[in-house]
Order: C-alpha cells, then structure tokens, then sequence
C-alpha cells in the first residue's frame, strides 16, 4: 500500500498497465523513432487498435460498478479538476476578491467576479491547491470561520449589485483547530447558512469534489445544487465515520461506511438532496479534464438561464420549499 | 487518586454538617442504595431528592448535570402550563443504514429507553406568564443527535412561532448531526436555519441556550443563529470535538477550551448563566425584545 504511486488507484491499476503497454507500443510504432531490435517493417497499429479497444471497455466496465469508497478516491484524485481548474477554464475575466475584512484571507476559499457565457456572476469555491506548498497555503481546502465569512461578504455584493452566485464545491470538511474554535467555526458556517437562504439573487451550487459536512454546506445553500458524477456529498466523511461507529477506520471499515452513509450523486439525488448530477467523462474527471469543465459549463448556463425568469419573491420561495421538503419522518 | 482523596476529603470536613459525603461514608451508612449519587465532578456524595430541587444542580461544587427533555421542560416553564406538539413525528430509516447494529433496531432501543420518538419535544407554554414556544433536545436519545425529526420539528417550531408572534426558545444539547440519516441531517441544518431567516425577517425572538454538550451540526446551524445566546456554566460547546482537534493539530489544547466561558470570553455566547436564573433570565430578554 504505501509503496503505491498516489495518482495510481488500486482498482485503476489494470487500466494503468494497459496504458502503460499502449503508449510502449505506440513509441515503437512511431517510424521517426523506431526502437532497436524492432522490425521496422511490422505494422503495430492492429495490436495497439484492440489494446485500445480493451482499455475503454475496462474502463467501461470499472466505472460502471464504481462502489462508494472507490467514489470517493476518484473524487479526491490528485488529477481530479479543481476550482481553479473550472475557473480558468471558463470563467472570463474572473476578478479575485480577497479577505473577510475582519481577519484574514483564507485561502482555502476562493471568492471573485467573473463572466460565466455572457453572464456576470459572483464566484465562490473551495480551493485545495496542487503541490505541497500551494496545498499547505489553502490548507488542503479545509476553510476557516474568515474563509466563511469571506464568502459572505463576496456573496453580499453579489445580493447588492443583483449578481448571481455560483459556487463550487470541493472540501473534505471545514478545520477542526483550535484557531478555528477560537474564531467561531460553527458560528461562520451557521451564518451562512441562515443568510444563503435569503440572498436576493440565484445561487447554484456544483459539488466538484468532496462535499465534507458542514464544510461544505456553508457554501452550498441556494436554489440549484448539482454532483458531478462521481463527487460525494454527506454528513461525514467514510473515515470518520468507521472510525465513530467501528471504532476504527480501516480499508475494509471506511468501505462499509462509503456504503451505508449513501454519499453518492446517485444517492443524493434519490434522496432529494441534491437536483442534478453532471455526467463526468468515461473514467472521471481527472481524464478529460477539458470535457469535464464544458459540462460543469453547459449546466451552469442551463441553471443561470432558468433562474434569470424568477422574480425575487417567487425565487425565495422556491428556495425555501426546497429545502423545507428535506428530511424523512415517520 | 491521591488528588482524589485529597478532594474528597476536604470536602467532608467542610461539609460535614450537610448532605454530602465521601463514599466511604455512604458504605458505612444504612442509607438504601439509588437515593445518593456522587457528583462526577467533586466527587460529593448528594442526595438525589436535593439534587433535583436544586434543577440537576451539584449542590456542592455547582456542576450541572445533563438533564432530560421532562424534566427541563419541568424546570422551565410555568408548572401545568406545556402543551406538547408533534410528538407523534418518529424517526424512519430511510437509509437502510446499518453500522455494528442497524439503525432501526437503534431506534427501537432508544424509544424504549426514553418513552420518547426522538431526541428532542417541543411545544407551547409560558414563562413567568409569558407565552413561548419551546424545544428541549435530549441527550439520553443518541447523545441528542439531530436528524430529520429534530430538524422537522425546530423547523415547525420556528413557522408556529412566526405565525404566532412567540419567541421561540430552544435548550441544545447534541452531539452533531446523525450520521445514521447522513445527507438528510445535514439538509437539516440548512432547513432550520432558513426557517430562522423568515422568523428574523419578521422580527421574531430567538433564545438559543446552550447545554452540555453542544457540538457538530447542531452548533453550525441553529444554537448560534439565537438573536441572544445563553449558556449554562462549564458547558462543553464546539463545532469539532475536543479529540478530533487533538488529533488534528497535535497540541494540548487550552485550559476551559470551548466550554462556555471560553466562548464568552471569545464572544459567541451573550451570558453564562447558572440553571436557577434561566427562567428569570429567559423572562427578561423576552420583556426587552419580545412582541
């Protein structure tokens, strides 16, 4: 296990030898740099044809018995598209907004303007960051009360200059640290919370990621929230889970609790959770990064269109009854 | 241990002349066992029957015990004065969820051990002569986990006391949101807290307490939404748990961390107030800011 390469999951690992195989083939096949003792004669393209042909049906098939906790690796691939990602690639003119004027920048949020089609928008996401050191500035896309707060404040000026919001939804949960207690991590989220549901303007919500708990539901209140494909969205994460109601958490315990916390977009929608799931491309996100970020797109714009007809009071309304209708009694 | 019997030995002599006293007293008295308790915090050893008339007070060392959703609501309210609502709504496994034992069959056990559907009743009653809508969580009922009936009753609780013009009051206790309803807990935060939104908007009195223990979910969504927040001394109050933080960042955490006081002294809570004023306390605020 720890020897494993971390861009490498164990149940892809078939899938990687195979593109493995492929690209060895296609470098012999290449005439411009044919390989010593290779006759230069033999034609490869029928072999690497049918290789290719397995790869995608066994990628097919992986990702069409994808169960929970396999899920959730996919939705924390280190290739996996993130916030930034989406920004950069649709996003026109996005304007950083920095600070909850209060007491810090939290980089594990990041807030601004921006265009989205013709649309101007205010834009809200969790950001995880990529190597190390970006990783340890935003703190692994754990927020702080100032990274809630920043986003209210973002959110607000959206409310005043009747801007829609758009939030992207990525975090494995929002810091347990004594800072946070400190600053009133509890009291950010609920904040938001109460405020999101009476923001005068369309607010949608994609989960890109992880959507870890309170973390992220502190960014994800609004009229619209969709998954992609292979996101997760729950109470807590598989890990705390197992390891509240195990005990412990090991592979075969997180597994079990992947399972019964029904974290799945799949699950979520069953549930009323959530309104869409955004299909992702064949084998996730992180291979089609460029797909990936024109569906997120073309939903974004489907949302955005059809929220623009609501009159404010209709629209709150509307947000209301949504989340009134959440829950399961007897 | 040496620390322990140092403590409880200062307390006999101090006390001699009241009700508390070591357990090796108890051993050597007669007194039927199930009358006394001794105090988990100063060790005392109390007489129940005191202890509930001093509201689950340590008559010694202050300490408030957890209490029973009857019982607070007893402590309260105006005697004879609490009309219960909804308390019919029961839980549903909508998950299937099972973990070492299933959630159904959870369910059952805690129904049975509390005579209640869940963790949390509600209704309507006066408080010093002044009408209010309450809601008490209740901890003997998986550790007052909120799910979809919590949620669905704070929220009905919430759109009666907007229709009616009540304060609303709510008395938490939780350890977070419930992971056997996953997603549908979560939703309840949100759920709740909009329900606040409309009660703000249309001038309502929101008087959240904070109680042993207040934590998770609960915490992020409607315990701090209160337009005044009281909590009863020493109470554990957070968003994680002390031993996740432990683990998370690998530090001994501060002395009184996240319990009320610390929480005043931040600025999250408005007062720290002992269990014998709350009524008072309640009645007050609802003079200067009720309807």
């Amino acid at each position: 296990m720890s020897s494993m390469n971390i861009y490498e999951l164990e149940f892809e690992r078939p899938l990687i030898a195979l593109e493995k195989q492929i690209s060895e083939l296609e470098a012999q096949n290449d005439p411009e740099r044919s390989a010593v003792g290779i006759d230069a004669d033999v034609d490869l393209g029928v072999e690497i044809g049918e290789l290719r042909a397995s790869h995608e049906a066994m990628l097919k098939k992986i990702y069409a018995n994808l169960s929970p906790v396999n899920t959730v690796k996919v939705a924390r691939h280190p290739n996996r598209p993130q916030t930034m990602d989406y920004i950069k690639a649709f996003v026109k003119d996005f304007c950083e907004l920095h600070g909850d004027r209060n007491y810090a920048d939290d980089r594990a949020i990041i807030c601004g303007f921006g265009r989205i089609g013709k649309t101007k928008c205010v834009i809200i996401g969790h950001n995880k960051g990529k190597d190390t050191a970006g990783k340890i500035k935003c703190n692994f896309g754990c927020a702080h009360p100032e990274g809630y707060r920043k986003a209210l404040r973002i959110m607000q000026l959206g409310e005043k200059y009747g801007l829609p919001i758009v939030t992207l939804i990525d975090t494995p949960g929002a810091y347990p640290g004594i800072g946070a207690e400190e600053r009133g991590q509890a009291e950010a989220i609920a904040v938001n919370l109460r405020e999101m549901s009476r923001l005068k303007v369309p607010i949608i919500s994609v989960v890109i990621g992880e959507g870890g708990s309170g973390g992220a539901l502190g960014i994800g209140v609004g009229d619209r929230i969709a998954m992609l494909q292979y996101s997760w969205w729950s109470v807590i994460s598989p890990e705390g889970c197992a390891s509240i109601l195990w005990k412990t958490s090991t592979p075969e315990t997180n597994a079990n609790a992947a399972e019964v916390l029904h974290l799945t977009a799949k699950d979520n929608l069953d549930l009323g959770i959530v309104d869409d799931v955004i299909k992702e491309p064949l084998g996730g996100a992180h291979r089609d990064r460029t797909v990936a970020a024109a569906q997120v797109e073309k939903y974004l714009l489907g949302a955005l269109r059809d929220l623009k007809r609501f009159k404010t009071n209709n629209l709150l309304n509307k947000r209301y009854k949504r989340l009134r209708a959440m829950g399961r009694t007897a | 241990m040496a620390d322990q019997q140092t403590k409880s030995g200062s307390d006999t002599t101090k006390n001699d002349t009241t009700t508390a006293r070591t357990w090796q007293d108890l051993k050597q008295s007669d007194v039927p066992e199930g009358l006394w308790m001794r105090c988990p915090k100063c060790e005392a050893m109390c007489y129940k029957k005191q202890v509930a008339e001093n509201l689950e007070v340590c008559p010694e060392c202050d300490h408030h015990y957890r209490v029973g959703a009857d019982e607070r609501i007893e402590q309260m309210l105006d005697p004879g004065s609490f009309e219960e609502l909804w308390a019919d709504l029961g839980p549903t496994d909508a998950l299937g969820f099972v973990d070492r034992i299933p959630y159904s069959d959870r369910i059952e056990k805690e129904q049975r051990k509390t005579g209640h559907k869940d963790a949390l009743l509600c209704g309507k009653g006066f408080i010093k002569g002044r009408g209010v809508v309450l809601a008490v969580m209740d901890t003997r009922f998986m550790m007052a986990s909120m799910g979809s009936v919590v949620g669905e009753k704070i929220t009905r609780c919430i759109e009666l006391a907007t229709e009616t013009d009540r304060p609303f009051i709510l008395v938490n206790a939780s350890g977070g949101a419930r992971m056997q309803e996953s997603s549908l807990s979560l939703a309840q935060m949100a759920k709740t807290s909009a329900a606040l939104a409309r009660f703000d908007d249309m001038g309502g009195l929101f008087i959240s307490i904070l109680t042993d223990p207040t934590t998770g979910g609960v915490t992020a969504s409607y315990a701090m939404l209160g337009d005044v927040i009281l909590a009863e001394p020493k109470a554990l109050i957070g968003f994680a748990g002390p031993r996740v933080i432990a683990n998370t960042v690998r530090q001994e955490l501060p002395e009184g961390f996240q319990r009320s006081e610390f929480l005043l002294e931040k600025g999250f809570v408005d007062r720290v107030v002992h269990r014998k004023d709350l009524r008072s306390e309640v009645a007050r605020l609802i003079d200067y800011a009720g309807k």
